[in-house]
């Protein structure tokens, strides 16, 4: 019942936020990218590399939260069937993936000068690769079904399932970490962020969260009216030589307009 | 209790007849482990040094070369839409379902692993807690591999797919199925790593089974 | 108020309509015929009855009690024939038979199988490995299969198919004996199948044109919208 009726109010709301939302993406991740490259200071030992930290650290939280929006998303999946959280999860895995991988590459090119070596095997660094790989599995199912909405489902469930092993996999990362490599290593986060880096960092850090959002509300619309096109197809609207066909009042969907 | 030994029966009575699932499994064990010594070299110390290590990544990859069938030959026959429509709940089925696969594929590993090991060059100290080690870790990788097999039923390259959304699953058993043999083998004891591998294998035992019934359900959908 | 009935039935694959606004009803006794084109969704509903599809919209009852409240209770008195025979080709006819016996927990099954291979007369088939059985001999086998232990509701999608005429005769009979047991059959056929006075329950009738159904259920979500005066202006 609600499969397309809620879907258009989902279009409906957005459609106003949408413009704000991308606005004051912009503004932050300017504002962000401001502080970060030219108004902070220097870290004392990294010198300018710290500033790779403004774009790895906002990336790692990305990657994580995306991870808990698609188990949350699961989760309403599973309970409610609700068809738009099957979209949503569906929308936000490769954003996750990105950011997933963007903290990575940062973390290597952060690295290379630190220890010397493009990877270490850090308890982090680590976890955001399995990470990556949780990631990449869920996008390997969903689209490997011929119906997508089979696929949706399956990766609903996996998403929850993965959100049950991330801590597990979490605490035995770390464990294994402490175990083989003593700590003489710096860890990644340095002492105690400075609080001229506070800043940036949580400039950073809302401007990704609200580039997400506005890549999310772009991915699920386009998804939506996907769907509807596919529907109407099916619906045989479209052929040439259907004469009983009534015209199809587009409706809210004229929304070339936005 | 009655439909869980009915499955049981059933799937055993299959592996025994079409045979070559089990031996396949040990054979595979086998071959990819003796890979390992021609990779890095013959000396005695490395491959001790990374036995332990290696036995479990090949287990691994044993344990999951069969998975896909678990489901897969049931989906196409139509034998799993009658499982489902049976009168016995579709958690207890695939209980069945997962522990003849154990039966059949995880339990030749334990077998053939102090083999390995041998071969290996690994201390004798070791054997024992990689025994007890594997006995906990395998039936866990059966249950949450199961999850796996059952999301991937219709899905296009199913035997390649089921490996990327499982493997990264397993990594916590082989990190302290591996961590345990390497205590046991320096002397120290291998209890916290081995009380952990039960405590997941408890959580796999009592969580896995709803999840893979959930997906075999939307298969059938 | 029927024994077995489903009221304003919806159902959806992917983004196929398949029908709406189904109803139908049985009583202990009645055999009901599903008729309809390629693709109308006579399988679904079988599905659908069986519970293995959820409807989009409706509801299927037995009894009055909704059939998803107690799964368990559902599929213990139904028997269901798919487009699948489900044989294994390993297993003899009669292991194969063995395990549904076994979850129906039927307590003398050796003896509900023997007499189930004789109502389809392939009993001297029974020691023979399912990889030899020939298509109707199969499609015998698993009809032999709703025969063990009881049930109330036979649900057979196509059960013809492969059969010859001598067959379909049996199957004729074993409808009309289930039926005056009082058991419910509903089947789909696209040959004719000597069953007595069923009831036509033609799927075609409840195809609904997906255009329909999307302004239908668009339409609620939409009123805000097409009554705001700045956006028709647009």
């Amino acid at each position: 019942m609600h499969r397309f009726a809620k879907p258009s109010v989902f279009l409906k709301l957005t459609a106003p936020i949408l413009p704000w939302l991308a606005g004051a993406t912009a503004i932050l991740i300017a504002a962000g990218l401001y502080f970060a490259l030219f108004a902070s200071p220097i870290d004392y030992q990294q010198g300018d590399t710290v500033r790779i930290m403004y774009l790895h650290v906002p990336s790692a939280w990305m990657g994580l939260f995306c991870y808990v929006g698609m188990a949350i998303c699961g989760a309403m999946s599973l309970i409610w069937k609700h068809p738009l959280a099957d979209i949503c999860a569906r929308a936000t895995a490769p954003i996750g993936a990105t950011f997933t991988a963007l903290c990575l590459i940062t973390g290597s090119l952060w690295g290379e000068p630190m220890w010397g070596t493009w990877w270490v095997w850090d308890a982090r660094l680590t976890s955001m690769l399995i990470l990556l790989f949780l990631y990449l599995g869920y996008i390997a199912l969903v689209n490997a079904f011929d119906d997508p909405d089979r696929g949706s489902k399956a990766g609903s469930a996996l998403a929850l399932v993965g959100a049950v092993n991330v801590p597990i996999v979490k605490f035995s990362v770390d464990w294994w970490n402490t175990l083989h490599q003593p700590a003489s290593i710096v860890r990644m986060d340095g002492p105690a962020v400075d609080p001229s880096m506070q800043l940036p960092l949580a400039l950073m850090i809302l401007g990704f969260t609200g580039y997400y959002f506005v890549v999310l509300i772009l991915r699920v619309r386009l998804e939506l009216n996907e769907r509807r096109i596919r529907a109407l197809h099916l619906s045989g609207m479209f052929d040439d030589n259907a004469q009983d066909a009534e015209p199809y009042d587009p409706g809210h969907n004229a929304e070339t307009s936005q | 209790m009655n439909g869980f030994t009915a499955i049981l029966r059933r799937d055993l009575q299959l592996a025994m007849r079409q045979g070559a699932d089990s031996v396949m499994v040990v054979a595979f064990f086998i071959v990819t482990t003796t890979l390992f010594p021609f990779g890095v070299g013959p000396e005695a110390n490395i491959l001790a040094r990374i036995a332990s290590g290696v036995i479990w990544v090949s287990a691994l990859l044993a344990a999951m070369l069969s998975l896909e069938r678990v489901f897969q030959t049931d989906y196409e026959d139509g034998t799993l839409e009658l499982l489902t429509l049976s009168p016995v709940s579709l958690e207890v089925v695939v209980l069945g379902k997962v522990v003849a696969h154990w039966l059949t594929t995880g339990l030749p590993l334990i077998v053939a692993a102090p083999l390995m090991a041998v071969m290996l060059n690994m201390d004798t100290d070791g054997f024992v807690v990689l025994m007890i080690a594997m006995l906990l870790g395998t039936p866990a990788l059966s249950l949450i591999g199961a999850i796996g097999a059952a999301l991937i039923l219709g899905a296009r390259r199913g035997g390649v797919l089921v490996s990327l959304l499982v493997l990264p699953l397993y990594i916590p058993i082989l990190i302290f199925g591996a961590g345990a043999v390497e205590a046991a083998l320096l002397g120290m004891s291998a209890t916290a790593q081995l009380q952990i591998m039960g405590a997941i294998l408890l959580l796999a035992l009592a969580a896995t089974p709803f999840a893979t019934a959930h997906a075999l359900r939307q298969a059938m959908e | 108020m029927a024994v077995f009935s489903g009221s304003d039935l919806t159902c959806l694959r992917g983004e196929r309509l398949v029908f709406g606004k189904l109803s139908f009803a049985a009583n202990p006794g009645d055999a009901i015929m599903l008729r309809g084109r390629n693709g109308a969704g006579k399988s679904s509903l079988l599905r659908l009855m069986a519970g293995l599809l959820i409807p989009r919209s409706g509801q299927i009852t037995w009894n009055n009690e909704p059939i998803h409240s107690d799964r368990i209770a559902h599929h213990a008195r139904l028997q269901y024939l798919g487009h699948q025979d489900a044989i294994k080709p390993v297993l003899s006819v009669r292991d194969n038979l063995h395990l549904w016996g076994q979850l129906r927990g039927v307590d003398d099954i050796d003896r509900e199988i023997d007499t189930a291979l004789h109502a389809l007369d392939i009993h001297h088939l029974s020691r023979t490995a399912g990889r030899y059985l020939s298509s109707g001999q199969k499609r015998r086998t698993a009809l032999a299969r709703i025969l063990i232990g009881h049930a109330d509701l036979w649900l057979l999608d196509e059960p013809t198919v492969g059969l010859d005429r001598e067959s379909s005769n049996e199957l004729a009979h074993l409808i009309a004996d289930f039926r005056a047991k009082g058991g419910i059959v509903i089947y789909s056929t696209h040959i004719d199948l000597a069953v007595k006075e069923p009831v036509l329950l033609d799927i075609d009738e409840f195809a609904i044109p997906m255009i329909e159904w999307l302004k239908d259920h668009d339409a609620p979500a939409d009123d805000g919208m097409r009554s705001d005066p700045k956006r028709a202006a647009q």
